[in-house]
C-alpha cells in the first residue's frame, strides 16, 4: 500500500483545524486564571460565542462583523462573572458553573430560529500554494485567518507574560495580589481585564466551531470543548506553549474516530467519541500527580477571592 | 448617600433572606425578557410559575420532577460542605440508572418482593462506584475533582448510548434505541391512579431527613463543617481528610444513584438514551438555593422544579422556547451569589451633609 505523502499532510491539517477552539479558548483561560481568577464558564461563554457568530452572520451577512461580535458577545457574558466575582466577591467555582448554565440556556433560546440554515464558506488563505510543497503544502496553506491566529496564540501569550509590563502586573497580580496591590497595582481592574480577554478568546473559539469548523448552528455543539480547554490548561502547567501539543492531541484523538470508522475497525463508535474525555482524565492524574510540580506551577492565589479592605 | 460598611458577622437572618430575594429577582429578570422577546411580562410569568402547578396532574409533575433534584441536592451538600466540588452528579445519576437498569433486566418476567430493592440497592451501588473514580483519583493522585468528575458525566452518557442501541436495546424494540420494558416488581409503585408522582418521594424523603441527623447531630457532620472552613484546622485536629473526602463523595454518589434508579423504574420503566434533563446539573443549584440545608433543599427543589414544568407550559401555550427554563436556572444562581454580597455587608443610607 502506497500511502499518498499529502493524504498525510491532510491529516495533519485536519487535526489542527480540531485543535484550534480549543488553542483559543485555553490560552484565553490561561490568562484569567495567571490573573488569579479561575473561570469555569468557559464552555457557556464558547457556546454564546457560537451563536452569536451564527446568527450575525446569517443577519448581516457580514463575516467581519460575525467574528468580532462573536468576541464582544463573550465579553459581554463574561463581565457578569467579572462583576459577580470581583466587585460582589462571588465564589469562582459557583460562579462559573452558573455562567455554563445561563450560557447554554441563552444560546439555545437565540438559537431556536437558526436551526438548520446553512453557513458560509469562509475565506481562506493562501489556497494556490497548497499543492506546491508535498505534504507541508496541506498543513501550512488553505486555512482561515482565525486558524493561523490560533497557532500564533501561544506564541503572543508566552511572550506577553514573559517580556511585557503588563505580562509581569498580570503574574504578580495572580501570584500575589496583597503584595501587587501594595505596590499600588489596581488588582480589580487587571483580573477584570483578563477575565474579559478570556471571554473574548472563548467567543471567538466559539465563532470559529460554528463558522468554520461546521458552519452550521447545532444545540450544544461546543460538546464538551470548554471543559477540555479548561483541563488543557492545568495539562498545559500554566505555560502556553504546551498548551499546543495538548490541543494537538486532544484534535488527534477526535480526527481519529473518523478515521478508525472509514478504515472500518470494529470498535464501538460511542468508545471512540468517550475517548477523549477517558484520556483527559488520564492526563491529568499523570500531570497531577506529582503535587509539588502542580504546586509550583499554580498561581498561588487561583480560584480565592481578593477583596481590598475600605 | 449610600455607605457600604463591612458586617462585623455575617447576618443569620439575611443568610436565610438572600434566597427568597434571589428567586424574587429572577422573575423581575424573567419579566424583562420576556417583554423584550416580546410577550406581556406578567401572563407569561402566570403561565411559567403558576398554570403548570394550579391541577392536581401539574401538582403531582411539580413533586416527580422535584424529587431527583432534592435527593441529588442531598448529596452534593455533603460534599460541597466539605470543600469537594463534586459538579458530576448528571453522570453518577446516568451510572447508577445502568447499573440499576441491568439488574432490572436480569429479572425481566419475573416477580417477587425482593426485587425492587435489589434493584434500588443496585443504582446506589452504581452511583457510589462512579464517585469514586474522582474520589480516589483526588485523595491519592491529587486530581482536580471537577475537571474529572464532569468529564465522566460525558463518558456515562456515551456508556448509556452503547448500551441501549448495542447489547442492552429492546430485541423486539424495531431497533430503537432502548431496553425491554422492567417487570412490575422492578417499579417503583404509583403511589396515585393516574397521576406519576411513585414512591421515589420516599427515598428522597429518607435523605433528607438522614442527612439532617448528619450534619447537626454526628462527630463526621462537625468534622464536614470543620473542613468546610478550613482545611488547615481540620489537619490541625487530626481529621482524617482522605477518608472524609471519599465518604462524602460516596454519599452524593449514591444519592444520585437513587435518583436515576427513580428516573428508570419510575412511569418509564426502561432504560434509554435520554433518562435525565440534566438534573444533575440543575441540582448544584438547588443546594446552593438551599443553602446546603435539608430543610432548604426541599423548597429550593420545589421552586427549581417549577422551572422545568413552566418552560413546558410555556413553550405549548406561548411557543416560548423551553430552553428558557434553564436561563431561568442561571438566573438564580447568578442572584443567589449576587445577594450574598448582603451578608458580608451593609448597604447604609446616610443623610447628605453639606
Amino acid at each position: 500500500m502506497i500511502i499518498d505523502i499529502n493524504f498525510v499532510g491532510l491529516i495533519i491539517a485536519s487535526i489542527m483545524a480540531s485543535a484550534v477552539p480549543l488553542i483559543l479558548a485555553s490560552c484565553g483561560e490561561l490568562i484569567t486564571e495567571r490573573s488569579g481568577v479561575l473561570n469555569l464558564g468557559v464552555e457557556g461563554m464558547m457556546i454564546i460565542g457560537a451563536i452569536s457568530g451564527f446568527a450575525l452572520m446569517t443577519v448581516t451577512g457580514s463575516l467581519i462583523i460575525a467574528v468580532f461580535g462573536a468576541m464582544l458577545a463573550g465579553v459581554l457574558i463574561s463581565t457578569i462573572f467579572a462583576f459577580l466575582t470581583q466587585t460582589l466577591i462571588t465564589n469562582h467555582v459557583a460562579t462559573g458553573l452558573a455562567l455554563t448554565i445561563f450560557g447554554i440556556g441563552i444560546s439555545a433560546m437565540i438559537g431556536k430560529n437558526f436551526v438548520g440554515i446553512p453557513g458560509k464558506e469562509f475565506p481562506v488563505l493562501f489556497e494556490g500554494l497548497k499543492d506546491t510543497i508535498p505534504l507541508l503544502g496541506p498543513i501550512l496553506f488553505g486555512h482561515s485567518i482565525v486558524f493561523y491566529f490560533a497557532f500564533a496564540l501561544p506564541f503572543i501569550t508566552s511572550y506577553f507574560l514573559k517580556k511585557t509590563k503588563i505580562g509581569l502586573i498580570v503574574r504578580a497580580v495572580g501570584d500575589s495580589p496583597e503584595s501587587a496591590s501594595n505596590q499600588g497595582i489596581n488588582v480589580r481592574l487587571i483580573r477584570y481585564a483578563c477575565i474579559l480577554y478570556g471571554g473574548a478568546m472563548s467567543g471567538l473559539a466559539g465563532a470559529y466551531l460554528s463558522m468554520i469548523y461546521t458552519p452550521q448552528w447545532i444545540e450544544n455543539m461546543t460538546g464538551g470543548r470548554g471543559w477540555i480547554a479548561l483541563a488543557l490548561v492545568v495539562f498545559s502547567t500554566w505555560n502556553p506553549i504546551k498548551i499546543l501539543i495538548g490541543a494537538m492531541i486532544f484534535g488527534g484523538l477526535t480526527i481519529i474516530q473518523f478515521h478508525m470508522q472509514a478504515i472500518g475497525v470494529r470498535i464501538p463508535v460511542q468508545f471512540l467519541t468517550a475517548l477523549p474525555y477517558i484520556v483527559t482524565i488520564i492526563v491529568l492524574v499523570v500531570i497531577s500527580r506529582d503535587s509539588r510540580k502542580i504546586r509550583l506551577s499554580t498561581p498561588s492565589s487561583l480560584g480565592k477571592s481578593f477583596h481590598k479592605d475600605n | 448617600m449610600i455607605k457600604i460598611v463591612k458586617r462585623d458577622q455575617p447576618s443569620r437572618a439575611i443568610f436565610f433572606f438572600t434566597p427568597v430575594l434571589a428567586i424574587f429577582l429572577t422573575l423581575v429578570a424573567g419579566g424583562l425578557i420576556f417583554f423584550i422577546l416580546g410577550f406581556k411580562p406578567f401572563e407569561a410569568l402566570k403561565f411559567f410559575f403558576i398554570i403548570p402547578i394550579a391541577d392536581k396532574y401539574g401538582f403531582s409533575e411539580l413533586l416527580l420532577k422535584a424529587t431527583p433534584l432534592c435527593l441529588i441536592a442531598i448529596g452534593l451538600s455533603f460534599c460541597f460542605k466539605s470543600n469537594n466540588w463534586n459538579i458530576g452528579a448528571e453522570g453518577q445519576l446516568t451510572f447508577g440508572a445502568i447499573v440499576s437498569g441491568g439488574v432490572a433486566l436480569l429479572f425481566y418476567e419475573q416477580e417477587g418482593f425482593y426485587i425492587l430493592p435489589i434493584v434500588i440497592l443496585a443504582g446506589a451501588i452504581g452511583g457510589m462506584l462512579y464517585a469514586s473514580i474522582p474520589a480516589i483519583l483526588k485523595t491519592y493522585f491529587n486530581t482536580n475533582e471537577i475537571l474529572v468528575s464532569l468529564m465522566l458525566v460525558y463518558v456515562s452518557k456515551l456508556i448509556l448510548d452503547y448500551l441501549v442501541v448495542g447489547p442492552w436495546s429492546n430485541p423486539e424494540g424495531f431497533n430503537f434505541p432502548e431496553t425491554r420494558q422492567f417487570s412490575d416488581s422492578a417499579k417503583l409503585p404509583l403511589l396515585f391512579e393516574g397521576l406519576r408522582i411513585h414512591a421515589g418521594i420516599f427515598l428522597a424523603l429518607a435523605a433528607v431527613v438522614i442527612s439532617w441527623f448528619v450534619f447537626y447531630k454526628t462527630y463526621l457532620g462537625f468534622q464536614m463543617k470543620v473542613s468546610g472552613f478550613s482545611l488547615k484546622t481540620a489537619k490541625y485536629a487530626g481529621y482524617k481528610g482522605k477518608k472524609m473526602i471519599i465518604l462524602v463523595f460516596l454519599i452524593s454518589g449514591a444519592c444520585a444513584g437513587l435518583a436515576g434508579v427513580g428516573e428508570i423504574t419510575g412511569p418509564i420503566g426502561q432504560l434509554h438514551r435520554e433518562i435525565s434533563p440534566d438534573y444533575g446539573f440543575t441540582a448544584i443549584i438547588v443546594a446552593f438555593l438551599g443553602r446546603l440545608h435539608p430543610v432548604g433543599i426541599i423548597f429550593a427543589s420545589l421552586v427549581v422544579a417549577i422551572t422545568y414544568l413552566g418552560a413546558e407550559t410555556a413553550q405549548i401555550f406561548m411557543q416560548i422556547p423551553k430552553y428558557t427554563g434553564q436561563v431561568f436556572q442561571g438566573m438564580i444562581l447568578f442572584f443567589l451569589l449576587a445577594s450574598d454580597y448582603l451578608l458580608f455587608f451593609k448597604i447604609k443610607f446616610i443623610g447628605s451633609k453639606k
